[in-house]
């Protein structure tokens, strides 16, 4: 169980951020690469989180491989925490990273109004659906 | 440079035949990655330096594409095995040495790795290297041993007394890895002296993306190496030894 909850969180945050980096970096080009205003606090944050993200996707593949290998798999908890931790990671990077930090934003040239509610909202909505699937795991395990 | 790298194939080819004559099979596979490792860093050699573009994937094949396959081909195995008793006892003794334990540290690789990289684009370093030729050798040969030392520090295969758990080698990736990253946004916004800002914009992109790319490789192999440890593991008490 507590595996397969890790395993589902990080794979989550890996694709929450690979997403982000060829969906909206790559083929949108709607972020940009570097804003010249980013502070240094931003820079670094992005950086370690960047360099997680690889490590914890890969990780969790490999404990995902070991998982079934022991065939102690359970699909419920692993894409609960997947999600959840996808969604944790959406609304961080919408809020504290593309807000707070100023790092940069969805796109330029709109009224972001819109854009960035409608980001904010999706992560909501996939840390629901995540604890959901969560919850109803711990369920059938206490049952 | 390259005639160093030729001295380094040379090197490895007679280390194998030697083996094979004491009726040693060494798989092929090391050669292979040992030879190809050669050549990569051989490749990096090739193309206008001055195209910021051209040195950074330069840079890419020489820091860290290179020193992956070269470290895959455990060279220091094979040269344990290749030489003599005396002699091999004398390389396992500076293997052994406290010296040896500082400089293989992943902190130690990672800091000259990832310092080298910080000094040469944020001083006037590279323009220093560009005009003078004994720097402009100078700086690849850096790049790739300390490449090579930090690859080893983190996948290394060969027999390392001194190495930390897996642990430290992944914070201490983890943390170089940031660096690469955050050091190839900086120089998207601020060129090098002497680089025209457009160079360095795709230039910083390379490193960017293609430093994520062997990265990745890096981080597969640890975790490849970490799990089958995990799973060779022999759990306590199950270690048994069956009367004959």
């Amino acid at each position: 169980m507590k595996d397969n909850v890790l395993s589902g969180a990080l794979l989550g945050l890996g694709i929450a951020t690979t997403v982000d980096e060829v969906v909206f970096h790559q083929l949108l080009h709607w972020h940009h690469f570097y804003d010249r205003s980013t502070p240094a606090v931003g820079l670094v944050s992005d950086g370690i989180l960047h360099a997680a993200s690889f490590f914890a996707a890969v990780a969790s593949l490999f404990l995902l491989s070991s998982l079934r290998r022991r065939r102690a798999f359970q699909a419920r908890p692993w894409w609960g925490a997947l999600l959840a931790a996808a969604g944790a990671f959406q609304l961080y990077d919408g809020t504290v990273q593309h807000k707070l930090m100023q790092l940069h934003q969805i796109r330029y040239g709109v009224d972001l109004t819109a854009y960035d509610w409608a980001w904010n909202i999706v992560a909501v909505l996939l840390i629901v659906a995540g604890a959901v699937l969560l919850a109803r795991s711990r369920r059938v395990v206490a049952a | 440079m390259i005639w160093g790298l030729v001295a380094l194939a040379g090197a490895y080819a007679l280390a194998v035949s030697r083996l094979g004559r004491r009726g040693i099979d060494w798989p092929a596979g090391r050669s292979l990655a040992w030879y190809s490792g050669v050549a990569t860093a051989a490749a990096a050699g090739l193309g206008n330096h001055h195209d910021f573009r051209t040195h950074m994937s330069a840079h890419l094949l020489l820091g860290m594409a290179a020193p992956i396959l070269l470290v895959l081909a455990r060279p220091m195995t094979l040269l344990l095995r290749a030489l003599p008793v005396r002699p091999a006892r004398r390389v396992a003794g500076v293997l052994r040495s406290p010296a040896t334990s500082v400089l293989t540290h992943p902190v130690t690789a990672a800091v000259l790795d990832a310092g080298g990289l910080w000094l040469l684009y944020t001083t006037d370093l590279h323009a220093q290297a560009m005009a003078r030729p004994w720097l402009h050798t100078l700086v690849p040969v850096h790049m790739l041993l300390a490449g090579c030392l930090l690859t080893a520090a983190i996948i290394g295969r060969d027999p390392a007394p001194h190495r930390p758990g897996p642990r430290t080698r992944g914070l201490v990736f983890l943390a170089f890895i940031a660096a690469h990253g955050i050091l190839a946004k900086y120089l998207y916004g601020h060129p090098p002296v002497g680089v025209p800002a457009p160079d360095a914009e795709a230039g910083a992109q390379i490193m960017y993306y293609g430093g994520d790319l062997l990265h990745l490789v890096v981080i597969v192999f640890f975790f490849q190496r970490v799990f089958a440890d995990r799973t060779c593991r022999v759990p306590p008490g199950k270690l048994t030894v069956s009367p004959p």
